[in-house]
């Protein structure tokens, strides 16, 4: 043939370029900003799209195959799982308590996470951008259903995973995840990227994957583990379209700084108040524990933190505003919000228990400088009312904080022994807080803050009415099977029941 | 001889999650069924979104179909993430090999000289048709409501993406980069395309989500594939000495048989679930296809001498009988 074709060879970054930037074209028959609407009204300036680094290089093709092969291996282990009671092989099924919030509490915000990234892929007027967050937009729905496929086993034996559907929109804990991933949806493309690829991917998913998934290991939960794994490349390639769309932002414009910085600030503390339920499962919850919280907070939180923001100092970012009362709080909030769910256990559809004498050993190891002194004797206490048969119970309602919808239960920073409560009022309204963070939050917006539905109230509402047991029932919480004390719980008893089966004839 | 191995057998206490018993039963759910229903937050949301108030944060209002039930929904294939992927994986080994085997055999040189200059003229610019139904479906993923209907339409949204690519790599199998350069300044500039791209750039401004799924699923790729994949290429340039070009489009071909499965059964439940709804898809089932009739004709007058006119009425045609089948009067 006598046409000369030109077979340049094309290097890697050249070829993926024709394969992804260059599908797109300017447009001419529409305006770009009605293809586009919502591009531009959060105050982002982007000069030129095209100096958007691409964080990763993956064609469909090579997609589908390496995805396709974590796949197989996947279902293969769960399968399997199933098929031999792997259930039984747990350290104890207290440990399930953590599943059932991270199914209830965690897996709603995978598939949000989703739909909110299918809209930033197709919002984002760059091809590259686009590109990457429509990659995570089907690992992440892929993250969802894997979560939902290796617990629906434990379901079949242990209570308080089967309402996880109808929890997720009505119990007052998932409230907590719920609202931070509903904010981040609330939010502008810009945003977003912050809330999720950046705040919740690369600062703070290290301090909820790598303890998670350490826990399940150490508990024998294999099933967990494997969910784990298989999404650990995927995380990594989140990881690192969260910090190119942090860098594109501040490297596009110097008036970006300071939004970049307000979002880094509000996004870090909404984080870390949604961290709080970790910081319990791995205090409080997991048998055989991996490491404490404050251990966790020191490597991935403190560590790798100063590293990434001595990193960003150039573009001019400091670390976030409330990333000192954070470093405070962490030797407090795994036993103030334990203690919390304690007292409120008939309310959670999931188990709690006292520490035992040799829990309450490693804490003090653990937290040296607060254990002992503020939250040992009131374990103490609890103990001594349920040895007397007068159970610790209160059935008053939390009242819950306007922004981040944890109960009020956390303390002044400096002062551990005075809870913290902040207000404010808005239009006539007054409205409650945890802490001076979240206050701001809602002052920076709070025509956004005041939609907020809050799930204490709602009690008193159409179609509870203040009525318990209508509550429960409209939770989808069995009474008596799914909540309350892990002793004497028909996990507990079946639990010890077919392992003795199992191990012994 | 079956041997059983013998395993601790202990009951169950439940058989499925609360809300899959509530719609199927109490009994164990598929793995397609965990993965899909339900798993959408439905109600109790906390903020209206910023960028546009008006808007729930899944708003199944964005669009004029209106369903008691977006779960009625479902994808007949079934394509869960693990499913979908699987599947997909297996296609691409076969793009790959037959990649290899034009590669390995230079059919690409011995291709005459005409075929190829068609091939690249009717191919190369349909990366970025393929580009827009990326941005199409991704929309509808992303504001449509229910995960069964928008599951799938993400998964669309990246075999369009995949589509792009392999439509990119045919043009620089065939003519190197200058051939995805001059596709593109065809695709912007050549009259050939502009009714095309005009129709793109169109659907890329609907917002209703369930109306970029017709208009592009349903309407212009029930057109398009048909024509481009099936006439021409399949048919018509294979029997002029480019059989090796129909093996490099493979996974189109395959891949519009097996989406018709799943856009057949959407029509036909929203159909079904109302009058209004028959109404408003046939309203746009016609705009859009007399929009992307007359897309579509001069693309194949370019590649086409003659019968051009008739070719593109049959496909019309065959498009408005599949379309009768699903219910919907045009």
């Amino acid at each position: 043939m006598d046409t000369p074709v030109n077979k340049k060879k094309l290097s890697l970054k050249e070829k993926y370029s024709y394969l992804t930037r260059d599908l797109a074209w300017e447009p001419s028959y529409q305006k770009k900003e009605d293809l586009f609407p919502y591009a531009t009204y959060e105050g982002i300036k982007v000069h030129d799209w095209s100096k958007w680094e691409d964080p990763f290089r993956l064609t469909m093709d090579a997609y589908w195959k390496y995805q396709a092969e974590k796949e197989r291996k996947f279902y293969a282990i769960i399968d399997a799982f199933a098929q031999n009671n792997g259930h039984l092989k747990l350290t104890d099924a207290r440990y399930l308590s953590a599943l059932k919030i991270f199914l209830q509490a965690i897996s709603p915000g995978e598939y949000a996470a989703h739909k909110g990234f299918a809209r930033t892929g197709r919002e984002f007027p760059g091809v590259g951008p686009q590109v990457a967050c429509q990659m995570q937009a089907i690992d992440e729905i892929r993250h969802a259903q894997t979560q939902i496929h290796a617990m629906s086993n434990y379901n079949k034996f242990y209570n308080g995973f089967h309402g996880f559907a109808d929890q997720r929109d009505r119990i007052w804990y998932t409230s907590v995840p719920r609202s931070f991933f509903d904010d981040a949806m609330a939010s502008g493309p810009f945003e977003f990227m912050i809330a999720i690829g950046f705040s919740f991917e690369y600062v703070l998913t290290n301090l909820l994957f790598v303890p998670f998934m350490s826990g399940a290991a150490y508990n024998g939960d294999m099933s967990t583990v494997t969910f784990g794994f298989s999404a650990q490349s995927d995380e990594a390639r989140h990881m690192t379209l969260g910090l190119e769309c942090i860098k594109f932002m501040l490297e596009q414009d110097p008036d970006n700084v300071p939004i970049v910085q307000k979002w880094i600030d509000k996004w870090f503390w909404r984080g870390f108040r949604v961290l709080g339920l970790v910081s319990t499962m791995m205090d409080y919850m997991l048998p055989k524990r991996v490491m404490s919280w404050r251990e966790a907070w020191d490597i991935y939180g403190e560590e790798n933190g100063n590293a990434l923001f001595n990193d960003l100092a150039r573009y001019g970012i400091r670390p976030p505003k409330g990333w000192g009362d954070a470093a405070e709080a962490v030797d407090h909030m795994s036993h103030q919000f334990m203690l919390a769910l304690y007292q409120w256990n008939f309310g959670t559809a999931f188990h709690s228990w006292i520490p035992s004498d040799n829990d309450m050993d490693w804490l003090s190891k653990k937290y040296p400088n607060t254990f002992d002194k503020y939250y040992r004797p009131r374990w103490e206490h609890i103990k001594k009312l349920e040895a007397n048969g007068t159970p610790f119970k209160n059935y008053g309602l939390a009242k819950n904080c306007q922004t981040c919808q944890l109960p009020c239960v956390f303390t002044e920073p400096g002062d551990p022994t005075t809870l913290c409560h902040r207000e404010t009022e808005y239009k006539g309204e007054h409205y409650h807080f945890c802490s001076d963070h979240c206050r701001d939050i809602f002052q920076e917006e709070p025509e956004k803050y005041v939609q907020a539905w809050l799930p204490m109230p709602q009690l008193f509402q159409e179609p509870i009415n203040g009525d318990l047991e209508a509550w429960m029932k409209w939770v989808s919480l069995v009474d008596g099977e799914d909540n309350g004390d892990y002793q004497g719980s028909h996990d507990q008893t079946s639990f010890e029941k077919w392992r003795e089966m199992a191990t012994s004839n | 001889m079956q041997i059983d191995v013998r395993t601790v057998s202990i009951e169950p206490v439940r058989k499925t999650f609360d809300h899959l018993a509530r719609r199927f039963g109490n009994k164990p759910a598929s793995r397609y069924q965990e993965g899909s229903y339900d798993i959408q937050a439905a109600e109790n949301l906390h903020y209206r979104p910023t960028w546009d108030p008006d808007q729930e944060l899944y708003d199944p209002n964005l669009s004029r179909i209106r369903m008691k039930d977006w779960y009625d929904l479902k994808d007949p294939r079934q394509f869960y993430y693990s499913t979908y992927t699987l599947a997909r994986a297996r296609q691409q080994e076969n793009v790959e090999a037959n990649f290899a085997f034009v590669e390995a055999r230079g059919l690409q040189d011995m291709l005459p000289e005409d075929i190829v200059e068609k091939s690249l003229k009717l191919l190369v610019p349909l990366r970025h048709a393929a580009w827009g139904a990326n941005q199409n479906n991704t929309l509808a993923c992303g504001y449509g409501y229910g995960v069964v209907f928008t599951q799938p339409c993400m998964y669309h949204a990246m075999d369009n993406l995949g589509i792009s690519q392999y439509l990119s790599r045919i043009g620089l199998l065939l003519g190197g980069v200058e051939a995805l350069e001059q596709a593109k300044d065809a695709w912007l500039n050549d009259s050939a395309w502009q009714a095309l791209r005009r129709l793109v750039e169109d659907t890329m401004a609907i917002r209703d989500p369930f109306e970029v799924f017709v208009a592009q699923n349903v309407v212009l790729d029930g057109l398009l594939y048909p024509v481009v994949y099936e006439r021409l290429v399949d048919t018509y340039l294979a029997s002029q000495g480019g059989q090796a070009v129909a093996m490099l489009t493979q996974f189109m071909t395959n891949w519009f048989t097996e989406s018709k499965k799943w856009t057949n059964g959407v029509l036909k439940v929203t159909a079904a679930e109302s009058d209004e709804n028959a109404k408003v898809l046939a309203e746009w089932i016609n705009h859009w296809s007399d929009r992307a009739v007359s897309a579509i004709l001069p693309i194949v007058n370019s590649v086409l001498d003659e019968r051009v006119d008739e070719m593109v009425s049959e496909e019309l045609e065959a498009f408005r009988a599949r379309i009768a089948k699903t219910g919907i009067q045009l």
